[in-house]
């Protein structure tokens, strides 16, 4: 059975579809191969950032200093006010606003309009760009002001191996992600899939919503609790 | 391939998703802004991680309109994450109480 059959039928919906689509002889996913690799991708990454947030929770529970408080730690002075995790917040609705844009993205290209996808494409790079470059801001904030992976001025030593090993493992998605959608982009734009459908839109997609899923678990373990 | 040629969803969809996404993360920052502590900070904290999880889940990776194979694909091997994280959590706590009986802190 190769995957270019079309004759194969996924309308069976619930269990008994399931049942059928692991049983018949057919391929089971209802897809390209390139969007089921993706996911299978996503679900062994999903198991890697797993692993750190729980060996953070680990630590932070068996700490014995006090746990530095994200608040202060990430505040920011503007114009002479004291706002708690202000770069973080925006750092989070920049991800969410590249995730929107992708998502249209995503959407233009299944309508076929192929302009309109590359420069949502290009335009969710440029925000993924754009928070790489605030986290490398923090980074060196958090650096000027003592935090090394084997200790910091505030507290629990832990704090500061967790988080350059969180962040910066997502921070290295987002620059890859970028990466990736640049050369979705222009492959898309040079016509490179003309008449073969655009699903890679929807596979490259799937890898930035993802980084941006990440991002909601860290905002709130790390950077909230 | 019936549906993956399409996964076509009108666009107002995403807008009132992306929407809700921001809402959610504005209030999820309010959490700490106003210094909410103790278990309402955790229970809202979580609350909004999770909705904002699910969303972007189900809507913008088309999770929703996906058959059951993928589904139980993707959720199944999860909970072998929450075993992992129950058991970490009773290790840490275990070495917390051991470090604070033989470090004396």
């Amino acid at each position: 059975m190769t995957t270019d059959d079309k004759s194969a039928t996924y309308t069976e919906p619930g269990v008994a579809g399931m049942v059928s689509d692991w049983a018949a002889d057919k391929q089971t996913f209802d897809m390209p191969w390139g969007k089921i690799m993706m996911w299978i991708f996503l679900l062994s990454d999903t198991f890697i950032f797993s692993v750190f947030l729980t060996s953070y929770m680990n630590v932070r529970m068996s700490a014995t200093e006090p746990w530095p408080n994200a608040s202060e730690v990430f505040a920011l002075t503007i114009f002479g006010q004291h706002v708690p995790l202000l770069l973080i917040a925006i750092m989070t609705f920049i991800l969410i606003t590249s995730s929107g844009t992708m998502a249209m993205a995503v959407n233009y290209a299944y309508r076929g309009d192929k302009k309109k996808t590359v420069w949502l494409i290009v335009i969710t790079a440029i925000f993924g760009a754009s928070f790489v470059g605030m986290q490398a801001f923090e980074w060196g904030k958090l650096i000027s002001d003592g935090v090394r992976p084997w200790g910091n001025p505030w507290g629990a030593a832990q704090f500061g191996s967790a988080f350059f090993m969180i962040t910066g493992f997502h921070g290295l998605h987002v620059t890859a992600g970028v990466i990736y959608l640049l050369w979705t982009a222009r492959r898309v734009g040079a016509g490179y899939y003309d008449g073969k459908g655009l699903e890679i839109v929807e596979i490259a997609g799937l890898y930035w919503h993802f980084v941006d899923l990440v991002w909601v678990f860290i905002f709130a373990f790390f950077y909230l609790w | 391939m019936s549906e993956t040629a399409g996964q076509q969803h009108p666009i107002g969809v995403y807008l009132k998703i992306w929407l809700l996404l921001f809402v959610f993360s504005a209030f999820s920052y309010a959490v700490d802004f106003y210094q909410l502590q103790g278990y309402l900070r955790w229970t809202l904290i979580l609350i909004f991680m999770f909705l904002k999880a699910g969303f972007i889940i189900a809507i913008f990776m088309h999770v929703q309109w996906e058959r059951l194979s993928l589904k139980y694909v993707l959720f199944l091997p999860l909970l072998a994450i929450g075993v992992l994280i129950a058991l970490m959590a009773i290790e840490g706590d275990y070495t917390h109480l051991t470090r604070l009986i033989y470090f004396g802190r």
